[in-house]
C-alpha cells in the first residue's frame, strides 16, 4: 500500500497492523526518549488547504518523533478559483522532493486526485476531506476503543459503538462506520433524519433517530461536532432543540453502561454538543484520543513511509 | 466550379435494402439498386454502412461568443461534421447571452461563415437567463436567425409564472421552450446524483425529485395554456413516467436524452475524476434502464449531445471546483448504436427516427429531418457500425478534450457526412467547409 486515502483501502489484518505498530509507538513515547531515527532525511509535507490545528501538530508531532523533515504547507483558500491550482501545488511539492504529503482538503476526493495524477510520486495521506473521510481520526479512534474496551483481542468484535450528531457532513463517521464494522463492532448511527445520508440505508450500521433508547445499550459514545451553520440550512430549528434530543448531558450520562466510554473526535462544542461535566467526566477519553492520535499517525507514517506495510502483511 | 456530384454505391438503408444513391448540386436527384453514375461524379462506395439521413443535435454548447478558449462555432462545427451531424443547436448560455436579435444572428453569421453544417441559435427564455424577464423572444423569432427554441439551459425556467408567460408567449410564432428541469433549491450546491454513491463519497447530492418536480409541474403548465414543451437531457426514470403519462393525456411535451446518460452511471464518480461531473449528473443503472426503454418506446423522443466543451483547467483539478459538461457530439452516434442498436432495442429507421426526424421536427428545423428520397436535401450520415474504434480525446475535432469515454472502444464509426450534397466528412476525415 502506498497511500492512505479511505479506510476502504485497508485490509483488516492492515488496520489491526496499524493499530498493533501504534501500540509499540506508544511504549516509546512514553519513554524518556521520545525521537526515533526511522524516517531520518526523509520530507513530509503538511499540505492544509483547510484550517485544522489539531490534526496538523498532531501528524507533526509524529513526522517529527519520527525524525522526518516536517514543511508545513498551508494553502487556505486555494482553489481553481481563487488561487494556485491543486494541481500547481502538487508539482511545487514533488519538485522540492516531498516523500509524503499529508493533506487535509475541503473538497472530498481531493486526496485520491492528488494520488491518482501523475503531479507527484510521493506518498499521499488523507488528514480529513471535505464530508467524505479521515482514516487517521478512526484509526485512533480504533486505537482508544481497543485499549479500553477489548477483552484481549485484536479487533473489536462484539463492541457496540454510537455515533452521534452531523452524520451527513461528518468525515469521522464515514471513515469509523467503515473502520469500526471492518473490525467487528456494531455501529448505531444517531442523529435526526436531516443529517443522515440519502443512501445510508447501504451501510452496515443500524440507523437510530432516539438518542434515549440507544445510550444504555453501547458500549462506545461517540459525539460528533455539530456547526451552527447547519441551523440556518433547515437541519435543525436551533441548537437548543438539537442539544434537548440529541446532546450528551449529565442525565444520558447516568444512564450509560458501567463501563462505556465517551468519545469526540474534538473540537467541542461545550455546551451544544456536549456539556461541560460530560466532556471532563471520568467516563471521558477525550484528551486520551489525542494522545493516541499521536502514536496512529506515527505508525501510518512508519508503515507507509518506511515500505513495513508490505512487510507486515506477507508475514 | 466546385465538385457537386456525387454517386454514393451499396450503401444499406434504414428500411434495410442495399441501394445506389445519386447526388447532384446538393440534392438527392436518384436513388435506388444498380444505378449508373450521372457523368462526372465521384464514386463513393458505401458497402457495409447504414446511410442516414443527416443528424441533427437540439442542444450544443458552441461557447462562441464569449468562450472560445473552449470551442468556437468553427471548432464546434467540426466536431459536429465528424459525429455526422449536419444540424447543430447553440445554446444561449454564451457570454453575451444569447437573448437578443443581434446575437442570434451573429451566432447565425458565424455558422454559416464556418460552413460545415447548420447551426441554428437557441435563444434565452429570459434576459441574462436571470429567470426573471422574459427576453426578446419576438425579435429573435423574427430575425434572420429565425429561431423557435428557447431555452435558459444551465439554468432552470424555475419561477412557475415565468415559466407560464414563456409558454403563452411562444405560441405567437409556434416556439417551445426547452427546459432544463432542475428545482434550484433542492440542488444547491449538488454535485452528483444524491444515492449510495454521494452517500459514500461525501459529495453532495443532485435528487432525481428535482428534476422530476419541475418536469411534472412544466407538462401540467404546457397543458394549461396549450402550447409545446421540451424537456432538455431527461435523466431519471421517475421523469420518464411523467412524460408517459402526459404523453397519454396529449400534453404537447417532448423529451430528450444524452448519449452520455444512455451509457454512464454514477458509478463514475467513484473515482472522483470531475471528467464525469455533468448537470444533470449521471444517475443509477435503474435509470440508464428506464432512459434506453423510454427511447426505445417513442416516451423520450430524441437523443441530443448536450456537447459541453470546457478547458483543460475546468477538469484538472478537485470535483467540487470542476466545471459541469462533457463532450458529446463526436461520439454520439456511436453510443447509441452502442447502448440502443447493438442491445437490439431499436433498429436504424428508429435512429433516424430519434436523431434526424425527429428533433428537425421539434426545433422547426424545416430543410432538416427529410426523408431520404428524390428531390430531398442531401444531407446524409454514412455509418459503419462493423468497424470500432478507441475514443482518443487528443483527436477530437472540438477544441476541448474533456470526453468522458477517453480509452473505451465504441462500436462504430462515422464514414462520411453530406451537408447539402457536399461531403464535409470522408473517410472519417474532415474534409471541407461548404460556401455559398
Amino acid at each position: 500500500m502506498k497511500h492512505l486515502l479511505s479506510i476502504g483501502d485497508l485490509t483488516k489484518s492492515e488496520a489491526i497492523l496499524i493499530l498493533d505498530t501504534a501500540q509499540e509507538l506508544a511504549r516509546v513515547s512514553d519513554g524518556p526518549m521520545k525521537k526515533l531515527p526511522t524516517l531520518r532525511g526523509r520530507t513530509i509535507v503538511n499540505l492544509f488547504a483547510e484550517d485544522s490545528t489539531r490534526t496538523r501538530i498532531s501528524f507533526e508531532a509524529a513526522a517529527k518523533r519520527l525524525s522526518a523533515d516536517v514543511i508545513n504547507f498551508s494553502a487556505k483558500g486555494s482553489s481553481a478559483s481563487k488561487g494556485e491550482s491543486l494541481k500547481d501545488t502538487a508539482q511545487t511539492l514533488q519538485a522540492m522532493g516531498a516523500d509524503a504529503v499529508i493533506i487535509r482538503h475541503f473538497s472530498s476526493g481531493a486526496p485520491q486526485r492528488l494520488a491518482d495524477s501523475k503531479w507527484m510520486s510521493g506518498a499521499v495521506i488523507n488528514a480529513g476531506d471535505g464530508t467524505h473521510e479521515h482514516p487517521s481520526q478512526a484509526l485512533l479512534d480504533a486505537f482508544t476503543i481497543r485499549k479500553h474496551l477489548s477483552m484481549g483481542t485484536s479487533d473489536l468484535t462484539g463492541i457496540r459503538v454510537a455515533i452521534v450528531g452531523d452524520i451527513l457532513h461528518s468525515r469521522v463517521a464515514r471513515s469509523n462506520v467503515l473502520l469500526l464494522t471492518m473490525l467487528g463492532a456494531h455501529v448505531t448511527l444517531v442523529a435526526p433524519p436531516t443529517l443522515l445520508p440519502v443512501g445510508v440505508e447501504s451501510w452496515p450500521v443500524d440507523v437510530s433517530y432516539d438518542f434515549d433508547s440507544v445510550l444504555s445499550e453501547v458500549d462506545v459514545v461517540m459525539m460528533l461536532r455539530i456547526q451552527l451553520e447547519r441551523m440556518t440550512d433547515l437541519f435543525f430549528p436551533n441548537a437548543r432543540e438539537y442539544s434537548r434530543y440529541f446532546g450528551l448531558n449529565r442525565d444520558r450520562l447516568s444512564v450509560m453502561k458501567p463501563d462505556a466510554i465517551l468519545m469526540h473526535p474534538g473540537p467541542m462544542n461545550r455546551g451544544l454538543e456536549i456539556t461541560a461535566d460530560c466532556a471532563d467526566s471520568a467516563r471521558s477519553v477525550i484528551v486520551e484520543q489525542v494522545t493516541n492520535g499521536v502514536s496512529v499517525r506515527m505508525a501510518i507514517l512508519y508503515l507507509l513511509l518506511a515500505g513495513a506495510m508490505d512487510q507486515g502483511i506477507s508475514q | 466550379m466546385t465538385q457537386s456530384k456525387y454517386f454514393l454505391s451499396d450503401g444499406l438503408l434504414t428500411n434495410g435494402t442495399s441501394s445506389d444513391i445519386q447526388i447532384d448540386s446538393g440534392y438527392i436527384t436518384a436513388i435506388g439498386p444498380n444505378l449508373v453514375a450521372a457523368p462526372g461524379s465521384i464514386a463513393i462506395d458505401l458497402a457495409g454502412s447504414i446511410v442516414l439521413p443527416g443528424l441533427v443535435d437540439l442542444h450544443t454548447h458552441l461557447r462562441e461568443p464569449g468562450r472560445e478558449d473552449a470551442e468556437t462555432i468553427l471548432s464546434g462545427s467540426r466536431a459536429g461534421s465528424k459525429g455526422g451531424y449536419v444540424a447543430i443547436s447553440a445554446m444561449a448560455n454564451t457570454y453575451p447571452v444569447a437573448d437578443t436579435a443581434g446575437v442570434v444572428e451573429q451566432v447565425l453569421r458565424l455558422g454559416q461563415a464556418a460552413g460545415y453544417l447548420d447551426v441554428f441559435p437557441i435563444g434565452a427564455v429570459t434576459q441574462g437567463l436571470a429567470g426573471l424577464a422574459l427576453s426578446e423572444m419576438g425579435a429573435m423569432a423574427d430575425s434572420p436567425a429565425r429561431v423557435r427554441v428557447f431555452s435558459d439551459d444551465g439554468n432552470c425556467v424555475f419561477d412557475p409564472l415565468v415559466m407560464r408567460r414563456a409558454l403563452e408567449y411562444v405560441k405567437k410564432f409556434g416556439g417551445v421552450i426547452a427546459q432544463h428541469a432542475q428545482e434550484p433549491r433542492l440542488t444547491q450546491g449538488s454535485q452528483m446524483n444524491e444515492g449510495e454513491i454521494s452517500a459514500k463519497l461525501g459529495l453532495r447530492g443532485w435528487p432525481a425529485i428535482a428534476e422530476e418536480a419541475i418536469i411534472a409541474r412544466d407538462v401540467l403548465l404546457a397543458d394549461h395554456v396549450k402550447s409545446r414543451l421540451h424537456i432538455c437531457h431527461l435523466t431519471t426514470a421517475g421523469g420518464v413516467e411523467i412524460i408517459r403519462w402526459a404523453k397519454a393525456r396529449g400534453i404537447d411535451v417532448s423529451a430528450e436524452v444524452t448519449p452520455h446518460h444512455l451509457l454512464l452511471t454514477d458509478e463514475s464518480a467513484m473515482s472522483y475524476d470531475p471528467i464525469f461531473k455533468v448537470n444533470p449528473p449521471l444517475r443509477t443503472q435503474r435509470d440508464v434502464e428506464a432512459l434506453r426503454e423510454a427511447l426505445a418506446d417513442g416516451t423520450i423522443d430524441i437523443v441530443a449531445t448536450d456537447h459541453a466543451p470546457h478547458p483543460t483547467e475546468a477538469k484538472e483539478c478537485e470535483w467540487q471546483d470542476a466545471a459541469f459538461g462533457m463532450l458529446g457530439l463526436e461520439s454520439a452516434l456511436s453510443i447509441v448504436n452502442k447502448t440502443m442498436v447493438e442491445t437490439g432495442l431499436m433498429n436504424w429507421e428508429q435512429v433516424a427516427q430519434r436523431m434526424s426526424y425527429a428533433p428537425a421536427r421539434i426545433g422547426s428545423y424545416t430543410e432538416h429531418g427529410q426523408v431520404i428520397a428524390v428531390g430531398a436535401k442531401a444531407h446524409l450520415t454514412i455509418f459503419n457500425p462493423s468497424v470500432s474504434y478507441r475514443v482518443d480525446r487528443d483527436l477530437m475535432a472540438s477544441r476541448s478534450r474533456n470526453t468522458p469515454f477517453h480509452g473505451l472502444e465504441l462500436p462504430g464509426i462515422v464514414e462520411a457526412t453530406f451537408y447539402r450534397g457536399h461531403p464535409t466528412l470522408l473517410n472519417g476525415a474532415l474534409t471541407s467547409a461548404v460556401h455559398a
